[in-house]
């Protein structure tokens, strides 16, 4: 078994961020990545991202991942799996990672959880014919492997990852059909929303799909209206021609590995799903055992930077590990984060948080 | 109504334009139209023409006075929500961000579009700054329309081949 | 089909890496994961539900899903939107239609 001081499940924005920490406050630290190199879901994000300057704010994202890789270069005492997937995490802060056909097994005097999330699906008739993609994927395949993922395609969602995604199609030369929204009124930011108009998309409010029609991949999909009670509207039924249809309605937190650990989970329904109990520290209840990023509840990569800094600095702290600017760090990553949720696109997030007793107002 | 259209309404637009004479010299205007965390126009202006404040979540406020037209927050705002906009004899120029292909050439003649995506007149283009490392691989192209499209004009596109 | 040109992006594809589907020989690129190499080849059915045997695609292409397991080199159950493509790879799937496109 190999002991560490720290491991880290999830190379990216959260995870990341925590390793620099504490690495700085002279912890041994062990970064776990699933997939073949650093960064997360950043290396695919092509826009320019918001906040403030210190998430990085007017930078794309794949930019953002090479600056915090960077970060971590020359410190020795860092080691990095990549193609590594930690399947099992048990009370006594021992896991198991499955990597190369092998299973090795990890102790951490401290752990901190960043696996990020997962997609929703969206139920309806026939929703897993082949052609049917998480919006997160069509991103993978055009803005990673620079494959086109259709020849048209129509979005299902407004929130960011909808409005983004379906801008980036456009970049990489896909014509965007519609986006239909189930709401009546656009989830994500007005600019993006802004941004697609102006170049001709539509954006269908309060329609969503009722089926999907094809026999081995998608060939049609069926919309239809809603009212305002979220009820079909009779008649509105609208087929339209797509090899492509985008999921964007939502993730889920990748919360696997804490609920088989046993920390005490919370379903708030504002934090996407099943979250750990944690204390400010960003401790679950299991001692030394940390949750930072999408997996606490769905925000922005800018939010999951902070908290992963956070998280580094307790687990650190908790340990007797001095990081040389803890104490100003530790105010200023509480404040970024306050001012970060603090405007009408933070509510949700805030009453998620308030659901789960960590914050009071 | 912007909510649900994502097109604000020519009241909207026309609060966040100084007076005509003002525009006699290439001025920003920000189109940030709800409360969003962020805030690199503000941090970006080398003249300190834009105001946020602490709470990033607020709409920019911007100095007219200070403006210099330089271009540097059109190519920052993450949102792609600022464009240049000057008058000159009769015509509105604009300086707008550019983050699609094909990139228009000098003299060519594009189509005008407004905030519905709508085709509105032909445009000019009379300037074009290829995307590089320093403007954070967004374009910036400057085109000429007739002036009475000054409210409406947002992008260009490709006039049918 | 590959993005021939992108206004923020560049991509590489000018080494190939030969590999097989079900018997049949494809071409992709060096980066690719063999999920993409197969995309790009028009795969679009990669597995089937273990009950009723409805075909699936990608969908989440980062190792979430489970729908585009396939059997690599004689390996079952490879996650292969994560598997890096190499040279000489043998992949099949055991969908029932194999005539996919």
């Amino acid at each position: 078994m190999i002991k560490r001081d720290l491991v880290i499940v999830g190379g990216g924005p959260a995870g990341l961020c925590a390793a620099k920490v504490a690495l700085d406050a002279g912890m041994s630290v062990t970064l776990v990545e699933r997939f073949n190199r650093l960064g997360g879901q950043l290396i695919k994000q092509t826009h320019k991202f918001f906040g403030s300057e210190s998430q990085y704010a007017k930078t794309r994202g794949y930019d953002i991942a090479e600056i915090l890789i960077k970060e971590l270069d020359g410190y020795g005492d860092l080691e990095v799996l990549l193609e590594a997937t930690c399947v099992g995490l048990y009370p006594d802060k021992v896991l198991t990672i499955y990597q190369d056909n092998h299973y090795f097994k990890y102790q951490g005097k401290s752990v901190i959880i960043a696996t990020g999330a997962s997609e929703k699906v969206l139920a309806f008739e026939n929703n897993d014919l082949p052609g049917i993609y998480g919006a997160g994927a069509v991103q993978t395949l055009m803005n990673i492997y620079g494959i086109k993922p259709g020849s048209e395609v129509v979005m299902v969602g407004s929130g960011n990852i909808g409005l983004i995604v379906s801008y980036q199609l456009i970049q990489a030369g896909i014509k965007v059909k519609c986006l239909v929204e189930a709401a009546s009124k656009i989830g994500g930011y007005l600019v993006h929303a802004s941004k697609l108009k102006r170049l001709g998309v539509d954006i269908l409010m309060n329609t969503t799909i009722k089926r999907a029609i094809g026999k081995e991949k998608l060939e049609k999909i069926v919309t239809v209206k809603l009212d305002e009670n979220w009820q079909e509207i009779k008649n509105t039924e609208t087929e339209i021609k797509t090899d492509a249809l985008c999921i964007s309605v939502g993730l889920s937190p990748l919360h696997q590995l804490m609920s088989m650990a046993g920390a005490k989970m919370l379903d708030v329904s504002e934090l996407g799903g099943l979250v750990p109990k944690k204390t400010c520290d960003y401790e679950t209840t299991i001692e030394h055992v940390y949750a930072c990023g999408d997996v606490t509840g769905i925000e922005e990569a800018s939010s999951a930077m902070v908290e992963g800094r956070i998280a580094g600095l307790m687990a650190a702290k908790h340990l007797g590990f001095k990081h040389p600017k803890a104490f100003e760090l530790e105010e200023t990553l509480n404040n970024q984060l306050c001012v970060l949720r603090q405007g009408p696109c933070g509510e949700k997030i805030r009453c998620g948080l308030k659901k789960a007793g960590e914050i009071n107002d | 109504m912007i909510e649900k259209t994502a097109v604000p309404d020519k009241n909207q637009i026309k609060s966040r334009f100084p007076s005509k004479k003002v525009l006699i010299r290439p001025k920003a205007i920000i189109e940030c139209y709800t409360e969003i965390p962020c805030n690199p126009c503000e941090t970006s202006c080398p003249f300190d023409a834009i105001t946020i404040g602490e709470d990033i979540n607020k709409i920019p406020t911007i100095d007219f006075d200070k403006c210099t037209g330089c271009g540097i927050c059109v190519y920052s705002c993450p949102g792609l929500a600022i464009m240049n906009v000057m008058i000159k004899n009769g015509k509105a120029y604009f300086k707008i961000a550019y983050e699609l292909l094909p990139l228009p050439k000098v003299d060519e003649k594009w189509l005008a579009i407004n905030r519905h995506g709508d085709e509105i007149a032909t445009c000019k283009i009379e300037q074009v700054m290829p995307p590089k490392k320093t403007n954070n691989k967004t374009a910036l192209i400057t085109v000429s329309v007739e002036q009475p499209y000054l409210y409406d004009f947002v992008t260009i596109r490709r006039a049918h081949e | 089909m590959r993005i021939k040109e992108h206004p923020i992006l560049n991509f590489d594809h000018t080494v190939k890496i030969q590999f097989s589907y079900n018997g049949k020989a494809m071409v992709g690129y060096k980066g690719d994961t063999i999920a993409a190499a197969l995309f790009d080849n028009g795969v679009r059915h990669f597995s089937d539900s273990v009950v009723h045997k409805r075909p699936r695609g990608l969908y989440c292409a980062i190792g979430n899903c489970g729908s585009c397991y396939m059997n690599v080199n004689g390996e079952e159950n490879v996650k292969t939107c994560l598997t890096l493509l190499e040279e000489g790879m043998k992949v099949s799937s055991a969908i029932s239609e194999v005539n996919d496109d």
